[in-house]
């Protein structure tokens, strides 16, 4: 209502008569926004919450018949789901973790005088800015047992990085390191660099060792920023699919995702895989509050 | 006045321009294939086409990892980006109860197509449901399972002395499966990267399934009864079971990181001189003739998938049937194309394109069986060949068999047994799940 009353009387301005006023600007930026979010975010969510609750398969033209929570009641009593959901949470863990301390100590080296410090930081960065499908047909050759660089560097012979079920998920999860650690860096340069000085020099004043100014003084006022860190590379790392799926196809690395992708996109279980992906969002969902909760606290301290 | 001419010249040029588009529209037929070199040759007998009628036929290809998705998007979205599709033989079911497929009964039965084409190729290509008189495609590329060899490896004089000394019997193309994995050991050097065989390995789509069924069906094994949907019994009968463990020994002969291999890879395996047998669907081979893609061509030989212990000798069926979409606008044009394709001359000239023809005429010629090293081997796999189930839920299947043999394969997990009797039991209540059995 108080937006059409500002209309109106914007409508009868001078202003609005010369041309478009500010509001009118300001709605047709948001309407087109807003229009988008309904048609392509809104809309299919809802839809798709609908089809969970059905036995619906987009290959055939039957209709799509209500079978309740049933599509949920078999996905939660699958054991293949729940080791897809193990996996994920494995790879997860490795994942983040792995990028968190690669990351966070690279960024320790590079926060303090060094030359080249600009150019060094650029060259690093290179990995994220390359597409995922690219890193991993990249990777998969680097992995390769026959010809691969790694074995050869590493005198590792035949060694098989992607055709172990064993290594599998660790050599995705290595490659998946390699490429998002220099976000977490980034991250933690801003967070280092914004850390009071004379804080140090208090310490260094007090006789205060290295270990004790890490934990009490960097690790604490960094620490929100690395959050961020984690919660962005966490979610990013809980949808991975791209990467997993053009190295390996290993059932121990079959993550979540690319069980979601074969049961919608090859196996046409449409209802199915609705409610799968209901049950991943509120899972991503679920994770994401804890770790807000946590930044909050941390920010707080 | 001005105004008047401009918006007469404006109308005439629209109306121009869109009756040209509608011709052009009318007089053009998209058809869907993944991308290999049949569908180049499709492409070019396509080309022919339209030199004959003025029909212009534009074969569009997509990798065959995405053939399948891509293929039914389009049918789910009910679009006619498409006219016909040369879809996959296990895609019958789904394409045909899905509605996606136009009925080609009338059609078939017409111009006599269960006589002009093989046997198979109408069985396993075209009707669905098995036996029920009711087709779906004309069956376009023939294709089975073959292996091909290294020629020079195997007339190596020494080697054949060392062969004979260790097994008792001559190197020669493996009469049965015993000797298969007797060569694939003998040749295994992983010291002077030399290895003895190249399978199917990968567990994405259909791969896995098609590698062991040259095993299964060559050892007697049956994936289940066609007709009733019956699996227990028959995927874990001891045949299927020695299948497996037949299958998962030449595993071991392998090139290194052969976890996930298929045509691409199998091929490789022949080029880059990494084993001294490799298997793949003959419609790979053309390439491996050509001294620009094998530098090994010359020395390159082809056999048939070997019998089993007890004589069996059977393939798995790979191949595809074209259908006409029943979402195009243009079924009438469409139904043109393929009264021109099944005429003898377009056989044949499709068959010297390169093209593996299911016209059992074609087949059984001189010409053909001599065209290349290996038509004579595809002529006598055809005539034994099996396929995977062609039921809409084709897919779930798949994916069950890749979930069960995959970690048995490839990881060690459980026994051959063990890994048959759960995949029995995912088909059993798969098939329950769809009403097909109680």
């Amino acid at each position: 209502m108080a937006t059409t009353m500002i209309t109106t009387l914007d409508r009868s301005s001078r202003a609005a008569t010369r041309g478009l006023s500010d509001i009118s600007i300001r709605n047709l930026f948001i309407v087109p926004t807003v229009l988008f979010l309904i048609v392509f975010n809104i809309f299919p969510l809802i839809y798709s919450l609908g089809y969970s609750f059905t036995d619906f398969r987009a290959s055939t033209n039957a209709p799509a018949n209500f079978v309740g929570l049933q599509n949920y009641r078999d996905l939660l009593n699958d054991p293949y789901v729940w080791s897809n959901f193990a996996i994920t949470a494995k790879y997860v863990i490795i994942s983040v973790a792995g990028q968190l301390l690669v990351g966070f100590g690279v960024a320790m080296l590079l926060n303090r005088d060094i030359p080249l410090k600009g150019l060094i930081t650029t060259l690093l960065l290179l990995p994220m800015m390359l597409s995922m499908a690219v890193v991993g047909l990249f990777w998969k050759l680097l992995y390769d047992p026959s010809w691969g660089v790694i074995n050869y560097a590493l005198g590792l012979g035949n060694f098989e990085w992607l055709a172990d079920p064993k290594m599998a998920l660790y050599a995705v999860a290595l490659t998946d390191i390699w490429m998002w650690s220099p976000f977490v860096m980034l991250l933690s340069l801003a967070g280092l660099s914004a850390v009071p000085k004379h804080l140090y020099e208090a310490a260094a004043i007090d006789r205060a060792g290295p270990f004790y100014t890490f934990f009490r003084i960097t690790l604490p006022l960094v620490a929100p920023i690395l959050m961020i860190a984690v919660i962005f590379r966490t979610m990013e790392a809980f949808k991975t699919f791209d990467l997993a799926y053009i190295l390996t196809s290993q059932p121990t690395a079959e993550l979540i995702s690319i069980r979601l992708y074969k049961m919608a996109f090859q196996e046409w279980q449409t209802g199915r895989s609705c409610a799968m992906a209901y049950i991943v969002l509120i899972m991503v969902l679920a994770i994401t509050n804890i770790y807000v909760k946590y930044l909050n606290k941390v920010k707080e301290r | 006045m001005r105004k008047l001419v401009t918006s007469m010249l404006a109308g005439i040029g629209l109306t121009l321009a869109c009756g040209t588009s509608v011709y052009a529209q009318e007089k053009s037929l998209t058809i869907f294939w993944a991308e290999w070199d049949p569908a180049n040759y499709l492409q070019e007998l396509g080309n022919e086409y339209e030199k004959e009628t003025g029909v212009k036929i534009t074969v569009e290809t997509t990798p065959w990892a995405d053939f399948q998705t891509k293929a039914f998007t389009e049918f789910n979205a009910h679009g006619d980006a498409y006219d016909l599709v040369v879809g996959d033989s296990q895609w019958l079911g789904a394409g045909s109860t899905g509605g996606h497929y136009v009925d080609l009964t009338d059609f078939f039965k017409k111009h006599d197509l269960g006589n002009v084409m093989a046997p198979a190729t109408v069985k396993y290509y075209a009707e669905y449901p098995g036996n029920s008189g009711k087709y779906w495609a004309i069956p376009l590329e023939g294709d089975a399972v073959g292996w091909s060899y290294r020629k020079d490896w195997f007339e190596d004089p020494k080697e054949k002395e060392a062969f004979k000394a260790k097994y008792g019997y001559d190197l020669d193309v493996p009469k049965d499966f015993k000797a298969l994995r007797d060569i694939a050991e003998f040749f295994h050097r992983p010291d002077q990267k030399r290895y003895g065989i190249a399978i199917y390995t990968d567990n994405s789509y259909d791969a896995m399934a098609m590698g062991f069924e040259n095993a299964l069906f060559s050892y007697g094994g049956e994936l289940g009864d066609y007709a009733t949907y019956k699996v227990d019994g028959h995927i874990n009968s001891d045949k299927a079971v020695a299948a497996l463990d037949a299958y998962k020994e030449l595993y071991k002969f392998t090139p290194p990181g052969w976890a996930k291999s298929f045509f691409v890879e199998d091929n490789q395996a022949i080029t880059e001189n990494l084993a001294a047998m490799s298997m793949n669907f003959f419609a790979f081979f053309p390439s491996l003739i050509n001294e620009a893609s094998n530098p090994n061509a010359k020395n390159t030989g082809f056999f048939a998938n070997p019998p089993g212990p007890n004589g069996d000798q059977f393939a798995a069926l790979g191949g595809q049937g074209i259908s006409v979409i029943s979402y195009s606008k243009k079924q009438d044009e469409a139904m043109k194309f393929l009264e021109w394709f099944i005429k003898d001359e377009t056989q044949k000239k499709w068959a010297a394109l390169g093209g593996y023809t299911c016209s059992a005429a074609v087949l059984k010629s001189p010409e053909f069986q001599s065209a290349t090293p290996y038509n004579k081997a595809f002529y006598e796999t055809m005539f034994k060949v099996k396929d995977f189930w062609a039921v809409p839920e084709y897919a779930e299947l798949l994916q069950q068999l890749n979930q069960r043999i995959y970690p048995y394969m490839i990881g060690g997990d459980g026994t051959a047994k063990e890994t048959l009797d759960a995949l029995a039991a995912d088909w059993n209540a798969t098939f329950k799940k769809y009403g097909r059995v109680q």
